[in-house]
């Protein structure tokens, strides 16, 4: 069975394709079709997602027929602290505030590479960073980022007013 | 006589003062970033789309244009002194530019492709300053059904120009495509997609998409091998070209503007396709192709400007149609419709100072370049030599907050983190993104234009055929398509591609 997998790229995308494909036939089930001369919102959606299942079959055909090289090194941890890391940004930011977010997005991220060492020059490099962004994005530009968020806001707010 | 007029006219707005800073700021602020490794020009704009948000639409675009250059140049840099393309344009500028670092010519190799670029800009900028108008003029006449032509040729376009195989180019075009109706649909409103999230009722915004794709995959796919990047150069001397290498630079110059000229007005994007047509027509073309791949300056020379140029065509089709023909060009929309300009063939009559001063800040910001970054080149190389571990979070950093900013909302942030995920795994799939962002961006375009043609036409599909400039789009696409399945062409092209 394995063997006859001549090109597994192509078996992964052709069934990405497919997925996609189906859940848009899916999730769209219910949207009215129309006709040609006066199209309902499912009519364009419903004829991609036939369009790319047919692609994905294509893939899919490929993968046995064409030689293709397997899909290597795939960087589970890095992936899965660079993706966690973004997420916990947005998590954190209303609630702990952009200093927290901006220390948990910079720490976990690190984690990631295999040459970061937390060192004198990466903790300066950070506080430099979080002075930036606080600066230049809240005061500056005046994004709406809460520097110290619901958490802190009453514990800290009181005590270091400028960081309101 | 009125195209100097309206020239001048636009220089007239871009040199003064305010937008002179402005376009200074963005040329600087896009090397900055831009030769930064593993990010391209369309991750750079991206990043600091924002920054210009609060600007008045003429400053912001000059701005922009700026920043686009900038970016472009930076990677160009980057290209050369650590052999690390940031996009696919700039491999090919790697191949020779990297081997004449190596051989302590780094400075002049910088400089040639400054030069360049310099001289594609400036007969681009007058070809788009000839050609636009009459252009736009055309395209006022265009309905519907001629706009959903245009688009299928702008994709299958896009179909021959990736550099992958045909088959995911379209599979990536198909998703891109499926992905951009996501939202509400402005026919009946009923909400598509949104899987119940009142934050997906307007769409996902594209530099979501963008950023997610070029900034947050890009970066997992960096940290997959973290092996010591090679910067050959600490210090960079003798930027000017001798008089030999000018005398070799010129033939491939023109050369590689005109070719890039001609691929980049199609939509679809033709800048990396330019850059290695350049190289190969250097190969057949060149006294010296001998030398070529072991530090020759004409594989410099030939495929910036074809790049330059290439990338500076591409205006032609978002300012006279309103098409982005790549991710850049959508971006460059998406800023414009912030600013509350529809791109279209209607921007020239009637804001002609936007339209003329956009194009003169084009020249100045290509002028810009040649004066600001070559004298700056100790500084970039200082940029370029920040270890990557340290970049990294930074690029991440500012990701984060230019998403938030967008709409300040943290599902944003969450976006961006899965279009990441996804970037990564069709990156491992060997699935090109710029189709899918360019059918994106496209999607919701062309379903509203296949509507009305349909509509007017009373369900006769046959409108598409019957209207003659539509038929002549058409039928482009289809010749496009089918010299890509022959199997001569399709070789050709994969040698193409493989030059490098």
């Amino acid at each position: 069975m394995r063997s006859a997998i001549s090109s597994p790229k192509d078996l992964w995308a052709g069934l990405l394709y497919i997925a996609f494909g189906a859940a848009a036939l899916l999730i769209g089930a219910d949207y009215k079709v129309g006709t040609a001369g006066r199209m309902g919102p499912g009519y364009f959606p419903k004829a991609l997602a036939w369009l790319l299942i047919g692609i994905g079959v294509v893939a899919l055909a490929r993968a046995f027929l064409v030689k293709g090289g397997p899909v290597t090194g795939i960087a589970w941890k890095q992936m899965s602290l660079v993706l966690a890391s973004t997420a916990l940004f947005g998590w954190l930011l209303t609630r702990a505030g952009l200093i927290v977010a901006l220390l948990a997005l910079v720490l976990v991220s690190a984690a990631a590479s295999r040459e970061f060492r937390f060192d004198w020059r990466a903790t300066g490099g950070l506080v430099l960073l979080i002075a930036f962004c606080a600066l230049v994005f809240v005061k500056g530009l005046g994004v709406p980022m809460p520097i110290l968020g619901t958490w802190l806001e009453p514990w800290l707010g009181a005590v270091l007013p400028w960081l309101r | 006589m009125e195209l100097l007029g309206n020239l001048l006219m636009g220089l007239g707005v871009a040199v003064s003062p305010i937008n002179l800073a402005w376009c200074l700021i963005g040329v600087f602020l896009g090397t900055a970033i831009g030769v930064l490794p593993g990010l391209g020009p369309a991750a750079t704009i991206a990043m600091l789309l924002p920054a210009t948000f609060g600007l008045p639409p003429v400053s912001a675009l000059i701005m922009l244009a700026g920043i686009f250059y900038g970016a472009q140049y930076g990677g160009s840099t980057t290209a050369i002194l650590v052999n690390l393309p940031g996009e696919t344009s700039s491999v090919v500028t790697a191949i020779d530019g990297y081997q004449m670092a190596r051989q302590g010519k780094a400075g002049r190799a910088l400089a040639t492709a400054a030069i360049s670029s310099f001289f594609a800009g400036t007969v681009c900028t007058l070809f788009i300053a000839m050609f636009a108008p009459p252009l736009a003029e055309i395209a006022l006449k265009f309905g519907p059904a001629e706009y959903f032509s245009l688009m299928v040729l702008g994709l299958v376009a896009s179909i021959v120009l990736a550099s992958g195989s045909l088959v995911h180019a379209v599979g990536m075009i198909v998703l891109g495509l499926l992905l951009g109706l996501v939202g509400t649909d402005v026919n009946s409103g009923a909400m598509r997609f949104t899987l119940g999230l009142p934050q997906l009722a307007d769409g996902i915004g594209f530099v979501i998409v963008a950023m997610g794709m070029f900034g947050v995959g890009e970066i997992v796919a960096n940290l997959e091998d973290e092996s010591n990047r090679d910067l050959m150069v600490k210090k960079v001397t003798g930027l000017m070209p001798t008089r030999e290498d000018w005398r070799r630079m010129v033939a491939p110059m023109l050369r590689g503007t005109l070719l890039g000229s001609a691929l980049g007005i199609l939509p679809g994007g033709g800048a990396a396709l330019a850059s290695f047509s350049s190289y190969a027509l250097e190969k057949k073309t060149s006294k010296n192709a001998h030398e070529l791949g072991k530090g020759a300056i004409e594989g410099v020379a030939g495929p910036e400007a074809a790049n330059n140029a290439g990338a500076q065509m591409s205006f032609i089709p978002m300012l006279t149609l309103g098409i982005p023909s790549n991710p850049v060009m959508a971006l460059m929309i998406g800023a414009m419709i912030i600013q509350g300009i529809q791109p279209g063939p209607a921007v020239i009559t009637e804001q002609p100072q936007l339209f003329w001063g956009l194009i003169a800040s084009m020249w100045v910001g290509n002028a810009m370049l040649l004066i600001l970054n070559l004298p700056l080149i100790g500084l970039w190389v200082r940029m370029i030599m920040v270890p990557y571990h340290l970049l990294f979070p930074m690029i991440l950093v500012f990701c984060a907050i230019g998403v938030f900013s967008l709409s300040n909302t943290a599902f944003d942030v969450y976006l961006m983190a899965i279009f990441g995920l996804l970037g990564y795994v069709l990156k491992k799939l060997d699935c090109e993104p710029a189709p899918m962002l360019l059918g994106f961006i496209l999607g919701p375009m062309m379903e509203e234009y296949l509507r009305r043609a349909l509509l007017i036409a009373k369900g006769d599909a046959t409108v598409l055929v019957t209207r003659p400039i539509s038929a002549v789009l058409l039928l482009l696409a289809a010749l496009l398509l089918a010299l890509v399945l022959l199997p001569t062409f399709k070789k050709t092209r994969e040698e193409a591609f493989k030059e490098g």
